[in-house]
């Protein structure tokens, strides 16, 4: 028999609430955040103590403000800029209108999240907080419900037609003291083809969620940076569905941050459906980062694909969570997993947990995770032709990287993402 | 050219001493060859030459000219002119055959005090020496030595030395693995290297190599020492009757 402990996880619940207040809305909406709101209440904010967080703690996530970060001053050509794209700015969590391209691209609707559910009838009721709360099973993310409930901008993005260029969500950080909470939908309709590109650390501490429906033959391509500011706190969740024939593509590139929990959750609800999730991330010292990937097969002869890499150096952690869960039924399955983590001395820590949950018996999974210093052969190899150590190491954490970069479709991004990791490599020597 | 006097070297991991008081002399525009049995240090002077980490120089010296070779970081060396043709050259899986060269070169380049080679002049550079060597366009946009054959790989060394142009050039068993057409083609990219300016010092098993690449000089390295130095005469004399009559003779 124990004493009972103070409920740290409903007094951390109670305070960071009592620094919220709930967004107004139309009718939809505000059902929709009273929904998430009493998920939110009956799951509690996370603590460290919760089987999920055991590798990252969530108190400065959950925490009633944020610890102030430095917007970090940049002399560089911001993300995809050569990429021509309809841009959408939001600056420390809010809309900017002035610095955003109009709403205005052919086969895309693109609207606010206020203006959507200000509305009293909107499509976003079938998606807002539907694919979050189905995606609270079995796995509680009250930061996603947190999110649902009290996001304040965000964009809506509905997709019927073929779209000419991608839209590219652009966030910058310039206060230092910034909360964000953004919430943006993407409903592609069956056959539609969008890419969506993010890009910036949005505030001192970002909330994100975007729901994704991906309906049948359809096709989101996702590609995202998310800043090199050092101080910046980020938790994202992205929620995906697909329906039979979709393809859905995610590709997250992260550099610093001293704390970064990226969530997918990824459902394969039509047959055939591919999913390709996977991710590169760079940092020293005090940096913190940690993938987390539930996908689910729900049909038949779908393919899903996670390919994670971490580089750490000066005690810097990286953490990956991924699990592959294949319900009965989800025949021919193909699904795989690779996790890997480059540790550049020996104070850094790479903490892996990979899961497979497999109900059918005619499916193929395969899973690897790994943890590994430079090859000092190699290393030897490139300084005896000349290339100075510092150089050869960066040559090197490339060509660890280089597998998850291939994962992004799009040479023209792959390249761009490509050459902005090399500069940062170069800088940071 | 190269100088090395009494190297002493022994293995950091468990001061195993390799080398015991070497002596070598190689003058500019010479190529020497050093044979010797397995274990007699051959591969171990090539790496402690070129600075790989895990040898200890407990005596002795070595100079590059009047440059300290052991006082320089590998890469320096390099930038000094010392290359270092592996025995088993590395893979290098993410890293392309063309970056790492040019990579390389303008490293060296640069800390030299010389300009960069431009994009477009180090292509023309590359393919005029790599079409001597029967290097094809392909092999070179692989990452370097991945999928190479070992024929491919001893003649990517070749290529890398042809582009580097280093003065000191080291080869370590370099025909080891090579048919003979490989080893062909392997020695005429050496020979077409040989100049006044430059020096050779061919690590080999074998006399064959030698009938392509004519030294001036031959080594018998054991127990790391050279136990006895002569024209190439005394290399055919190790192919004929081993070296069980000159380890003895040197006992």
């Amino acid at each position: 028999m124990t004493l009972a402990r103070p409920n740290l996880r409903a007094q951390a619940t109670e305070a960071r609430l009592q620094a919220l207040t709930l967004p107004e809305g139309g009718a939809w909406a505000r059902a929709a955040r009273m929904a998430a709101l009493t998920r939110l209440q009956g799951l509690g904010l996370p603590v460290r103590r919760d089987e999920y967080w055991r590798f990252t703690d969530p108190a400065t996530l959950t925490a009633p403000a944020p610890a102030p970060a430095q917007p970090l001053a940049d002399d560089e050509a911001p993300a995809f800029a050569g990429i021509d794209a309809l841009r959408l700015v939001f600056v420390d969590g809010r809309f900017d209108a002035a610095a955003s391209d109009p709403l205005a691209l052919s086969g895309v609707t693109i609207e606010r999240l206020p203006d959507a559910a200000a509305r009293d009838i909107h499509w976003a009721q079938g998606l807002y907080g539907v694919l979050e709360a189905e995606g609270q099973h079995p796995v509680a993310r009250p930061l996603a419900a947190l999110n649902t409930a009290f996001a304040t901008d965000g964009v809506v993005i509905h997709v019927t037609g073929p779209v000419a260029r991608p839209v590219h969500i652009v966030q910058r950080h310039e206060d230092p003291s910034s909360d964000a909470l953004l919430h943006h939908l993407v409903k592609l309709d069956p056959g539609a083809r969008l890419t969506l590109l993010e890009s910036g650390p949005a505030a001192a501490r970002l909330n994100s969620v975007m729901e994704v429906e991906v309906a049948d033959g359809a096709a989101l391509h996702h590609v995202r940076t998310q800043g090199r500011d050092h101080q910046r706190r980020t938790a994202t969740h992205v929620f995906a569905r697909l329906g039979q024939g979709s393809d859905f593509r995610s590709f997250t590139l992260t550099f610093n941050g001293v704390l970064t929990r990226n969530e997918m959750v990824v459902s394969l609800t039509g047959s055939d459906a591919v999913a390709h999730v996977a991710g590169a991330a760079v940092g020293d010292g005090d940096f913190h980062h940690d993938d987390t990937v539930f996908i689910t097969h729900g049909a038949e002869g779908c393919e899903s694909r996670q390919v994670f890499k971490k580089v750490l150096r000066g005690g810097a952690t990286g953490v990956f969570q991924g699990k592959i869960l294949v319900k009965a039924g989800a025949q021919k399955t193909d699904g795989y997993q690779l996790s890997q983590a480059l540790l550049l001395d020996e104070s850094s820590q790479f903490l892996a947990k990979p899961e497979l949950e497999i109900y059918a018996d005619d499916v193929k999974c395969s899973h690897g995770s790994t943890a590994g210093a430079i090859d000092e052969t190699a290393l030897f190899y490139l300084r005896s032709r000349g290339v100075p150590a510092r150089e050869a190491m960066d040559l090197l954490t490339l060509a660890f990287l280089r597998e998850a970069l291939e994962e992004i479709a799009d040479a023209a991004l792959a390249e761009d993402l490509s050459a902005r990791l090399e500069g940062w490599l170069a800088r940071r020597r | 050219m190269l100088e090395i006097r009494n190297l002493h070297v022994e293995l950091e991991e468990g001061a195993k001493p390799i080398l015991k008081g070497l002596d070598l002399s190689v003058g500019a525009g010479q190529v020497h060859a050093i044979m010797g049995p397995n274990g007699s240090g051959k591969s171990t002077l090539s790496y402690v030459l070129a600075g790989r980490e895990g040898y200890a120089v407990t005596e002795g010296s070595a100079h590059l000219g009047d440059i300290d070779l052991l006082a320089l970081e590998p890469e320096e060396r390099a930038a000094a002119g010392l290359f270092l043709a592996f025995q088993y050259p590395v893979e290098i899986p993410g890293v392309g055959n063309m970056v790492f060269l040019r990579t390389a070169l303008n490293a060296q380049r640069k800390a030299r005090g010389e300009p960069e080679v431009s994009a477009a002049d180090f292509l023309k550079l590359v393919r005029q020496k790599a079409q001597a060597l029967r290097i094809d366009a392909e092999m070179l946009k692989r990452p370097v030595n991945v999928g190479f054959s070992g024929g491919e790989k001893k003649r990517n060394e070749i290529l890398q030395m042809a582009v580097l142009e280093p003065r000191m050039c080291i080869l370590d068993e370099t025909d080891s693995g090579l048919d003979v057409d490989a080893m062909r083609l392997v020695s005429e990219g050496v020979n077409a290297l040989r100049d006044q300016g430059r020096a050779f010092l061919v690590i080999t098993h074998y006399q064959r190599l030698l009938d392509h690449i004519a030294p001036d000089v031959v080594h018998i390295m054991a127990d790391g020492r050279i136990i006895k130095t002569g024209g190439p005469e005394l290399a055919l004399e190790v192919e004929r009757n081993g070296y069980a009559d000159l380890l003895a003779e040197a006992q």
